[in-house]
């Protein structure tokens, strides 16, 4: 790729979001017509503003990546992504929107009655927040690092600092129209470029995708290992080595490689014929094609157990998010808050078909990338490559400043979530300033945990952040919802075994992840055990406190579930 | 690099126990905690009366009592507790409940009618192997101002004079919260009292100048006067209505647009209105009526008493978990001393809105959210103020 190009493309998103966060963006409605200036925002243009908010670097780059490495079970990735709309819808969507609720401490307040459980749920939004920040930080190190070969803390930093500052500075995040003008460029990003490689395919003939063989390399490919790399050798291959290859020094020569496992040193470069097998790097799966295809021979272990605990990960833990929910306060009601989680839905199943091809074809056109284990670059690598030219620049530029406005957007918007929450219930102001000061620590505590897990892929790191949502919120928000006898001990005791459990098995894996075996599937998708722990804690121990019921429940119910206009007593100020 | 994520590792847990060890401090879930056996005593009766004292600052009820009656039995060390509003058991905590509990009332009777604590014996209930039996009740009675509203007492195997004096003590105790309980219903329903008494106070000069208005259209322009009646039946609808206390921003613009068009009817063309609302701050919930009084005295002190043009503006912004709410006109402004006159609501000010509103704003959001006025003779006027998004209790 141009570098030229790229570097254009991202200096011109951050350029944008800095000043639009400097000056705000007023999109003024001014107006002298009272019903032009209470017109409420359309589902459409409120889905497309969650679209915009929730589409980050996990979407953009991670689903891609991991879909190229294990196949089939990852698809479970984006169809969790997008069906977590289809809960929500099902069951909080309107209730939580007729609550009155604009975060969700507030509406563990409300629901509960409790301020402590508030302290409780804003230290969780504050911990979830951290953890979809950090996958955040790392899309945006790799992008850069893609684009211009800057290590990989360079780009992390860059988007730390844009965002402290943006949000620091006022911050435009709130603004529908620009939040829903995210989700288009976004969508044009991924959607424009997909088509020209779908079309390039198919002029190359449809190169099937499910052979029986071991990814090849396409064309003659040269590969330079950008450090050292341990990988692992299926079928015997002969590429031309400058460099060192297991310890042993080659200038231009033959390194016949053995199937078993390798060393490459750092710069070495390796020379491939057209038609060899592709070697991979040692943790991700040597599959065939075919197998890659199928589900549940991908190559990861315990792939039942793991794909399971993802989908229940993502489908429950999107309701938990912090940033989506204060969306949902655009809505003038409930029916509002369904037919826009409805339109969301569609939304996103239009924007994931962009990173599967991409997954796909990054098997045929891209599978170097799988003996460098740089997994999470396809999406950035492949226009280039498969279009080739000033079009391919472009589209590369295009995918590049695309890939930037999704870290930028979801990291300010956690940003402020994190921030509103810590400025308001730990350091208890509601002062700008404070607000302006507690940026700082939002973005810091992620960025550290993205210097720590570089190991990590980007698309398995925001999953945990869908983990820990969904073993602390989902129990509280569809108990909250749906049963009466939800107890004040009961969900604060489900909360903390949920939070806790999770909480730990996620910063195992960030600190020393990852682990093989049981322990690592365990560790790295806890979300199967956890999320029914938390429900089980939270229904038992409630049945063994009725006495902490909350008093106004009935009342509580009937605000939740009454659609609006039924002219039902509203609340009065005192209870 | 490994360095590099061991030191990171570390710096992250110690700032991790450093926000654990003040999130502890700050909830007051870890305190350490010093004290002779004496203090100690006395700490742990504190904490007892603690316990108990948020469940009885509900009332003398059925929930609230059996909150508190474990506390306090722990405090008394009887065998178990009891108490009765005289008509019925509320709660009881400890042994014999089977045996005893429908006689509760029996043995707070004669409490109830002479006021004064009473030892009552020859019970002899309750063979449990592991307690003796129960075989007196010390009753002392709860104490609402001069009325007695129920009995707590305590089942012992024998009394001593210790346990009558504690639980007279305790009874006066219980009784000093259950008058604090009724202290806060009162202020409450003052409070609400309060709220109900200013809402929606219609301005008379409004009514007067509209029915002129339109009576000047009747026979002019027919059609007009019967659009401009319509108008005005809306909007009296809107502010004589009777369910709840709060509207949304979006509804109360809606009577604003009412209002306007009635005015516009007086004013004609000398009076602009710009509006410029963020769509997502529509639904937030306020206090019903508290911005179309802050635009009727945009309109009447503004322009009324200026010649020319003049224009109102509505702005509504999204500020976060808040949304800032200000009416401006270009009109005469006013000297900043008729402001605070105005605000303090004193007699004989003619802002009578503004005061209301901001003695509204504050008693139902808190003081930060009162009013801010900005203004100077011949400047104009700005008023301004803030709606969290979420407030408990606050609900359109």
């Amino acid at each position: 790729m141009s570098q030229g190009y790229g570097i254009a493309a991202i200096s011109i998103v951050v350029a944008l979001t800095a000043i639009i966060g400097a000056f705000g963006l007023r999109i003024s409605r001014t107006t002298s017509d009272f019903y032009v200036a209470s017109r409420t925002v359309s589902p459409l243009w409120n889905a497309s503003a969650i679209g915009g908010e929730y589409l980050s670097a996990a979407s953009f780059l991670g689903v891609a990546g991991l879909i190229l490495a294990y196949g089939a079970d990852l698809l479970w990735l984006p169809v969790g992504f997008t069906g977590g709309y289809l809960i929500m819808l099902v069951l909080v969507a309107a209730p939580l929107r007729r609550s009155g609720a604009y975060t969700l401490p507030d509406f563990t307040e409300l629901r509960l009655n409790s301020t402590r459980l508030r302290a409780l749920a804003s230290v969780l939004v504050v911990g979830i927040c951290w953890l979809y920040l950090m996958p955040q930080f790392q899309g945006a190190g790799l992008t850069l690092r893609t684009v211009t070969g800057a290590p990989l803390w360079a780009g992390e930093l860059i988007v730390a600092i844009v965002v402290v500052t943006t949000v620091a500075a006022g911050g435009m995040r709130s603004i529908t129209f620009v939040q829903a003008f995210q989700y288009w460029l976004k969508v044009t990003a991924i959607l424009l470029p997909a088509a020209f490689l779908f079309l390039s395919w198919h002029a190359d003939d449809s190169p099937s995708l499910t052979r029986d063989s071991l990814p090849r390399f396409a064309v003659a490919t040269t590969v330079t290992a950008p450090e050292d790399l341990q990988i692992r050798v299926t079928q015997p291959v002969v590429p031309r080595v400058t460099g060192v290859v297991d310890g042993l020094r080659y200038v231009g020569g033959v390194a016949p490689l053995a199937p078993g496992p390798h060393t490459v040193a750092e710069g070495t470069r390796l020379d491939f014929p057209a038609g060899a097998p592709v070697p991979v790097e040692e943790n991700l799966p040597a599959a065939t094609d075919e197998a890659w295809a199928q589900p549940l021979s991908g190559g990861r272990e315990h792939s039942l157990y793991t794909t399971y605990s993802l989908i229940i990960a993502t489908m429950l833990g999107t309701m938990g998010l912090p940033h989506i929910l204060v969306r949902f306060y655009t809505n003038p009601d409930g029916g509002a808050a369904r037919r826009t989680t409805l339109a969301v839905l569609a939304l996103l199943g239009v924007f994931y078909l962009g990173p599967t091809l991409f997954g796909a074809l990054g098997r045929i056109y891209a599978p170097d990338l799988l003996l460098t284990g740089r997994v999470d670059s396809v999406v950035l690598e492949l226009p280039s490559r498969m279009v080739g030219g000033t079009g391919g620049d472009l589209l590369s530029a295009l995918v590049t400043a695309g890939a930037f406005a999704a870290f930028l957007s979801t990291a300010a918007g956690l940003t402020m979530s994190a921030a509103a929450v810590l400025s308001q219930d730990v350091f208890r102001s509601r002062d700008v300033r404070t607000f302006q000061l507690a940026a700082v620590p939002a973005t810091l505590i992620p960025f550290l945990f993205a210097l720590i897990a570089g190991g990590i892929a980007v698309g398995d790191a925001v999953s945990l952040a869908f983990a820990v949502a969904a073993s602390t919120f989902c129990p509280l928000l569809v108990l909250g919802v749906w049963w009466r006898r939800l107890s004040t001990v009961g969900a604060a005791a489900g909360m903390v075994v949920g939070g806790a459990s999770a909480g730990a098995a996620v910063l195992a894996t960030i600190i020393g992840g990852p682990y093989q075996g049981w322990t690592g599937a365990l560790l790295a998708q806890p979300a199967a055990i956890t999320v029914p722990a938390a429900f089980l804690v939270m229904i038992g121990v409630s049945l063994l406190t009725p006495r902490h019921v909350p008093s106004n429940i009935h009342r509580i119910m009937v605000r939740l579930h009454v659609p609006e206009g039924l002219g039902q007593e509203a609340g009065d100020f005192s209870r | 690099m490994g360095d590099l994520t061991g030191a990171l590792t570390l710096a992250i847990a110690a700032a991790a126990v450093a926000v654990g060890v003040f999130g502890l401090r700050r909830f007051n879930v870890w305190r350490p905690d010093l004290g002779t056996s004496a203090d100690q005593a006395s700490f742990e009766t504190l904490h007892l009366a603690s316990l108990a004292a948020p469940s009885l600052r509900g009332g003398l009820t059925q929930a609230g009592t059996s909150r508190a009656i474990k506390p306090l039995r722990t405090l008394l060390g009887s065998t178990a507790v009891a108490i009765t509003d005289g008509q019925r058991l509320l709660a009881w905590d400890g042994e014999g409940q089977d045996e005893l509990g429908e006689h509760a009332v029996a043995h707070a009777q004669s409490v109830m009618d002479s006021g004064r604590s009473q030892v009552l014996d020859g019970l002899g209930v309750g063979d449990h192997p592991a307690g003796e039996p129960i075989r007196e009740v010390v009753v002392t009675p709860l104490v609402s101002g001069t009325t007695v509203i129920g009995t707590l007492a305590a089942y012992v195997s024998s009394s001593s004079a210790g346990l009558i004096r504690a639980v007279d003590e305790v009874g006066s105790w219980v009784s000093g919260q259950l008058e604090l309980a009724e202290l806060d219903a009162t202020r409450t329903r003052v409070a609400e009292a309060e709220v109900r008494a200013l809402r929606a106070q219609i301005s008379p000069h409004f009514i007067y100048n509209s029915l002129n208005a339109i009576a000047s259209f009747v026979r002019t322009d027919p059609d007009r006067a019967r659009e401009l009646l319509l108008e005005f039946a809306d909007f009296t609808r809107y502010t004589f209505r009777r369910s709840g206390d709060f509207t949304t921003l979006a509804d109360e613009l809606r009577a604003i647009n009412g209002y306007l068009l009635l005015e516009r009817a007086r004013f004609g063309e000398r009076l602009n209105v710009t509006l410029r609302v963020a769509p997502e701050v529509l639904a937030v919930s306020m206090p019903f009526l508290c911005l179309q009084p802050l635009v009727e005295n945009a309109v009447r002190h503004g322009l009324e008493t200026k010649d020319g043009q003049g224009t109102v503006t509505i702005l509504a912004e999204d500020a976060g978990a808040h949304c800032l709410i200000s009416v401006e006109d270009d009109g005469v402004g006013m000297a900043p001393e008729r402001v605070r006159e105005a605000l303090s609501g004193e007699p004989g000010s003619d802002h009578v809105g503004l005061g209301n509103v901001d003695e509204r704003l504050r008693t139902i959001f808190g003081d930060e959210y009162g009013l801010t006025v900005a203004t100077a003779p011949g400047a104009g006027t700005k008023v301004s103020f803030n709606v969290p998004k979420f407030q408990p209790g606050v609900h359109a």
